[in-house]
């Protein structure tokens, strides 16, 4: 199965991570983050704040070139066997999944490691933009400093936000 | 030099344009900005000093003095929101 997929349809996370280690005994710690759709009404209780739905729009072939980059770039860093991202593009809900990333490890603190890297590179290096359709109508999200600051900890310049 | 300009997410909506054919002077991402905007209309507002912008060039992400090629592929969008 291909490292990185990007993709309409949704992903089955149990699967996913099954298939990842399937047949590798080396295999003692996998470690995983799924990425969701909020509705920011439900936490803040405004109805401005409501999020009916997401698009998200990408670069084809520069996002892919961009991911497979990132993962190489975790294997200089960590020592991991295995990793697969998926995204998600086209139009989504609340509550549905956009983003998957899955490492493998011997043990857990190189997996955690990976996987924490590899979010934090891609939500400030990999070419997606998400437009919300809200009360107010769509409107383009914006990039935060803080996701900037989160690749920062890892000692790489995002020069996103 | 001869290169294929891209556009995407507000900056595609905006110059209500995906892509373009584009002859440049220019010998990298800065002045090819700045190339752009002395085009005006829609392109010196999108485009202008300031507003985030950020380039590819052959789909990876360049900086302000990343240099141009023959034939390349520049991407021009805004700040990523991927995740």
């Amino acid at each position: 199965m291909a490292r990185v997929r990007i993709q309409t349809e949704d992903f089955d996370v149990g699967a996913e991570l099954a298939d990842l280690r399937a047949g590798d005994l080396r295999v003692g710690a996998v470690c995983s983050f799924v990425g969701t759709v909020r509705d920011t009404r439900a936490i803040t209780g405004a109805a401005a704040d409501e999020i009916r739905s997401m698009e998200l729009e990408h670069y084809p072939g520069m996002t892919e070139k961009a991911i497979e980059a990132m993962i190489d770039e975790a294997h200089q860093r960590f020592d991991f066997y295995e990793a697969r991202v998926i995204h998600r593009i086209g139009l989504l809900q609340p509550a549905d999944q956009i983003v998957f990333v899955a490492v493998t490890s011997a043990h857990r603190g190189e997996s955690f490691k990976a996987c924490e890297f590899l979010m934090d590179y891609l939500k400030t290096q990999a070419p997606f933009w998400k437009k919300e359709q809200t009360p107010q109508g769509a409107q383009w999200v914006d990039a935060r400093v803080s996701d900037d600051a989160a690749l920062a900890r890892w000692g790489i310049d995002a020069n996103n936000a | 030099m001869n290169i294929q300009l891209r556009y995407f997410a507000s900056i595609r909506e905006d110059l209500g344009l995906a892509s373009e054919a584009f002859v440049t002077q220019a010998c990298d991402a800065a002045g090819l900005l700045s190339e752009l905007r002395a085009r005006g209309g829609a392109y010196a507002q999108v485009l202008a000093e300031g507003r985030p912008v950020r380039v590819a060039i052959n789909q990876v992400m360049a900086r302000a003095d990343t240099p141009l090629s023959e034939g390349a592929e520049v991407g021009l969008f805004p700040p990523v929101t991927g995740g």
